[in-house]
């Protein structure tokens, strides 16, 4: 199976690699995944007092599609209010890295780790967590 | 140097030019029928594969009577197991073999079971290898088939196949062995083993695919397979259909080399794949999977822990190597191999399989070397489970969402 030139670019490049305080309460950690599925993510998200994202950063243990999955994540995400971020579908990353049809769940997990980020941060600043549908991976 | 370098062997092998040049006659001039009893064109044919037949029984110690041709090792294995199952259900309706075998030999188990035939799927050590303890007591009255394999495919570890088939004959029970991985790699021979029946393969000894074989023994004892294919009758009417008689020229040629230069080829092989492993385990926390003692002299997996072998083979752009990983299945499943051997899923998504061959250099290898070493670290620097390993953070105290 070959990937495409926008994973592979997001794989050999990949944008925003690394750690934020997530003692902060201005940052939203979110870990998904696990080891025994060869995929794990961790997004994080630095929140502006506007709830407008002005970081992000990531780490992921996977395959190509899973770390240029959440590569592009964070590229999204910076500069986006919270409420557009949680818009993010994971449709549109398979659509914008043309994910075959056995990469999929790798997008799901990139929307999976967004959204675990959001709810982190509004549960440290005082909010309700939004509420999430049951993935279906 | 030219790349992409080939280090996945064990998948299959490119063809030894001489094994070409000895096959090519055979498509345009000697093309004849082999069956053709009656014309010099069939008699060419029929010398090609008479000569083929005594290269291949070389090879393992056989006579070139108990030599059948079939398709490959696949076919070897179905016809073998499938075949003893008919032939010997007067007997008894019993077969013994691994979980680390191929999907050739489990699947065609399941379909004796679905016959109803008994199959014990024996558990391997640690190591890989059989525990022949746990070999003796699963043997019954009823057994009729010990099917185990010589050289795993995927870590290399090589089973005791004469204590084995020493166990499977004192029961009365025939011993059957996948050799594809171990033939023309190291010493196999048929009589010192104590095998009845023996599956190969050419495309992994640097002949062509779609060819293969099958020993079936003919004295003490005299084994017979029920046919798993109707037909003409052709292969002491074990196999029917016309002999794909360049592929068998091409499988004896293939043969004949491997008896020649196997000795000092895995010599050289050996020496070539330590070195890897051991300058590839300098890296920390990467383990060789199977036991290194009995083990093939090309092979060597190693699992590097916190990054996945998907996306390390990736990184290791420009070589062709295999991983354990299974992202790309619908199962998400890694390797039942190194599942057996008793490995975390983790571990056994971050593993690695190097299979050296007869056209590997030094060169090759220091690139591969270089390159993997380059990539584990890379993958680590983008790992966030090598984070928490670095900050002392035990990973196995965290609730994972398995997906």
């Amino acid at each position: 199976m070959a990937y495409s030139d926008k994973v592979i670019d997001h794989y050999t490049n990949p944008r925003n690699v690394g750690t934020l305080d997530k003692s902060s309460h201005k940052v939203g950690t979110g870990l998904v995944g696990a080891p025994e599925c060869g995929d794990v993510m961790r997004l994080q998200i630095e929140v502006d007092d506007n709830n407008v994202i002005t970081d992000a950063k990531f780490k992921t243990f996977g395959c190509g599609s899973a770390i240029a999955s959440s590569s592009l994540a964070t590229e999204w995400l910076k500069g986006k209010s919270i409420d557009d971020a949680m818009a993010i579908d994971n449709m549109d990353i398979v659509e914008e890295l043309a994910l075959p049809p056995v990469k999929i769940h790798c997008s799901v997990l990139a929307e999976d780790a967004i959204k675990a980020a959001i709810n982190d941060y509004r549960v440290k600043n005082g909010m309700a967590p939004i509420e999430l549908e049951k993935s279906h991976h | 140097m030219n790349l992409p370098i080939y280090l996945d062997n064990n998948a299959t092998t490119p063809m030894d030019p001489r094994v070409l040049e000895a096959m090519l006659p055979y498509f345009t001039q000697k093309f004849g029928n082999a069956a053709s009893r009656n014309h010099h064109f069939g008699w060419v044919a029929e010398e090609g594969v008479d000569y083929a037949r005594e290269q291949v029984a070389k090879l393992i110690g056989a006579s070139e009577k108990e030599i059948i041709f079939t398709s490959g090792a696949t076919e070897s294995d179905n016809l073998a197991i499938k075949g003893v199952f008919e032939m010997y259900k007067e007997k008894g309706n019993h077969i013994i073999t691994t979980v680390t075998e191929h999907k050739a030999v489990l699947d065609a188990c399941k379909h004796v079971e679905k016959l109803g035939g008994k199959v014990t799927y024996l558990p391997v050590q640690r190591d890989g290898l059989v525990d022949l303890e746990t070999l003796e007591a699963a043997m019954t009255k009823e057994t009729i088939l010990v099917s185990i394999m010589y050289g795993n495919n995927e870590i290399g570890v090589v089973q005791p196949i004469k204590q084995i088939s020493d166990i499977a004959h004192k029961y009365g029970a025939l011993f059957m062995t996948d050799a594809v991985q171990a033939v023309g790699k190291i010493s196999v021979d048929v009589n010192r083993d104590g095998i009845d029946l023996l599956a190969l393969s050419a495309h992994k000894m640097y002949g062509p695919k779609g060819v293969g074989a099958l020993y079936v023994r003919r004295k003490g004892p005299r084994v017979k397979v029920t046919a798993q294919m109707d037909g003409g009758g052709h292969e002491r009417g074990m196999r029917s259909g016309t002999l794909n008689v360049p592929g068998i020229v091409g499988l004896g040629k293939a043969c004949e080399l491997c008896y020649n230069e196997m000795e000092s080829e895995a010599a050289r092989l050996s020496v070539m794949r330590d070195r890897l492993q051991a300058e590839l385990t300098v890296l920390e926390e990467s383990y060789v999977n199977g036991n290194v003692a009995h083990r093939l002299p090309h092979v060597a997996n190693i699992s590097f822990k916190y990054v996945e072998g998907e996306g390390l083979m990736m990184a290791m752009k420009d070589l062709a190597v295999s991983s354990g990983s299974a992202c790309t299945s619908a199962s998400l499943e890694p390797s039942y191999v190194l599942k057996s051997l008793g490995l975390s899923d983790d571990l056994a998504h971050s593993s690695i399989r190097f299979g050296l061959g007869r056209f590997t250099t030094d060169e090759e290898v220091d690139y591969a070397i270089e390159v993997t070493k380059k990539a584990v670290t890379h993958l680590r620097e983008l790992s966030p489970l090598w984070e928490m390993f670095k900050e002392g953070v035990d990973l196995d105290s965290i609730e994972w969402a398995e997906h």
